[in-house]
């Protein structure tokens, strides 16, 4: 059954625009995503906005709906008040672009600088040997879709502008991903307390709650991370323990 | 209408999210109101209401007093300090105080207003690292709190059990799974290890980190029950000595 809902989208370029009114006919089962196309193809056809995949496995269509930071292809119409106006806008910690689009690319900097897999020397016999329980955990941090929409919702990145000093929620979770394999050999415990800047995370959960891929990211990523960064930095015992016995 | 540049300080509170976001903040900051001033106020009350029959309040345990000669103030002030700590330090205890009294942020997407943010880098909040060390001391707290409980059978008549033995159980049951739920602990059974099968006893470990890990999921639901219970652990028992209430016997 098809009804007419108001959207409010923003639209402008570099930061300079406002938000447009729209009566759209929508139909059952849509998504937000659809409702921004409809708006293309009958009213709008120059509204910019990036997409690919419209089953929440690209990580393309952040935006903010109704103020919550969401894919448009994953958040339904019947999910939304419907005697409300419902607003879409673009993600705010990172750079306008153009309507919904915006310049994501600061992440792929932040990624760059992060040490890739290093394995430790293989086995006597010439193997890499691991098990399933030891790399389950690791595995959850490969669902990530890289929407971003955890750095967006990051106060640290959104209200506060770290870019230069935090890597941000999703990036925590590649050097999490890292440092608890099996296989790897590298340190970057330096780098997550300095370069990383984990200590700006105040564990307030926003990227959890938003994650579209339902990843546990303060709980397995960020506070394990934390606490291997207290076990080096912040922990006296340990401390001296090291001083005293003169392991690194 | 420009459009907030990254890292723009959104007014305080301003936000397009249409849902009741300043609901659960809201109720959080009332619930943390109504423990702290009761267990200030608790803690400088006389010892006299610490205890009723077989009952002890947990505000009391363990009564150090007994080591220190010329103590008179109430033992309380020298145990609340330590779960005091734990809370303050306590990972979720963090997020919940973080975002319902410092408002930094006051919910996701909601605006924090004009101010400098050092996150957990500067003090007073990169002392939250020395979380484990209250750990340690809650620790031994529980293992207190588990005595009382067995104790709370033992009425001056013989093995009984009264409604206050159920208070008692709900504050010991609820502080033992919000302890070994703790982040930290976590951390320290299992989880600072990479390879488990490399480790000694790595695979006993292992176990221990998912079982703590079973734990840690409920974390925030025990933060919330643990602090309801012991709070009321203590009117419970404060009121019964008082002759407000009177406990009920069961056999």
């Amino acid at each position: 059954m098809s009804r007419t809902v108001k959207m409010k989208v923003y639209r402008g370029e570099q930061n300079v625009g406002q938000f447009h009114e729209y009566d759209v006919s929508i139909d059952d089962g849509m998504v937000v995503l659809d409702v921004i196309h409809r708006i293309q193809a009958t009213e709008a056809p120059d509204l910019a906005c990036r997409w690919n995949c419209k089953a929440g496995k690209c990580g393309s269509c952040s935006a903010e709906v109704n103020g919550k930071p969401s894919l448009m292809c994953m958040t339904r119409m019947d999910t939304l008040p419907q005697d409300k106006i419902i607003t879409v806008e673009p993600l705010k910690a990172f750079p306008h672009v153009r309507d919904l689009v915006t310049d994501v690319s600061w992440n792929y900097t932040v990624n760059k600088k992060i040490r890739p897999f290093k394995p430790r020397p293989k086995a006597a016999d010439g193997t890499h040997r691991m098990y399933q329980y030891e790399v389950d955990r690791v595995q959850e941090f490969r669902k990530c879709i890289e929407c971003y929409l955890c750095q967006n919702v990051c106060h640290a990145l959104r209200n506060h502008g770290k870019h230069e000093e935090f890597a941000g929620p999703r990036f925590l979770a590649r050097l999490a991903s890292l440092e608890m394999h099996p296989l790897d050999s590298d340190d970057r415990i330096p780098f997550i307390k300095e370069g990383g800047g984990v200590g700006f995370c105040n564990i307030t959960k926003c990227c959890t709650e938003v994650c579209p891929e339902h990843i546990h990211i303060t709980d397995n990523a960020i506070i394990p991370l934390k606490e291997r960064v207290a076990d080096r930095y912040y922990d006296p015992i340990q401390m001296l323990f090291r001083v005293l016995t003169g392991n690194k | 209408m420009a459009y907030p540049v990254p890292g723009t300080r959104e007014p305080f509170l301003a936000t397009r999210r249409q849902d009741g976001w300043w609901v659960v903040p809201l109720a959080m900051a009332a619930t943390f109101l109504v423990f702290v001033v009761y267990a200030t106020w608790a803690a400088f009350q006389p010892r006299e209401f610490s205890h009723f029959g077989p009952y002890i309040s947990p505000f009391y345990s363990p009564d150090l007093t007994k080591w220190i000669p010329g103590f008179t103030w109430s033992p309380a002030l020298l145990i609340l300090w330590i779960p005091a700590g734990f809370r303050l330090t306590c990972y979720y205890g963090r997020k919940a105080y973080y975002r319902s009294v410092t408002f930094s942020p006051p919910a996701c997407a909601v605006g924090k207003g004009d101010r400098d943010y050092k996150g957990e880098r500067a003090l007073p909040w990169v002392l939250n690292n020395l979380h484990r060390y209250f750990l340690y001391l809650v620790t031994v707290l529980v293992i207190f709190h588990w005595f009382h409980f067995f104790d709370a059978f033992k009425f001056d008549d013989g093995f009984g059990m009264g409604l206050g033995t159920l208070v008692v159980a709900a504050d010991t049951i609820f502080l033992t799974l919000y302890v070994f739920g703790c982040h930290s602990l976590r951390h320290l059974v299992g989880g600072r290890i990479d390879c488990y099968s490399c480790a000694a006893s790595g695979l006993v470990r292992h176990k221990a980190w998912k079982g703590v890990s079973v734990l840690n999921d409920r974390h925030n639901l025990y933060f919330w029950c643990s602090l309801v219970t012991v709070g009321f652990g203590d009117v419970y028992v404060r009121m019964c000595a008082m002759g407000v209430w009177n406990d009920v016997r069961f056999f």
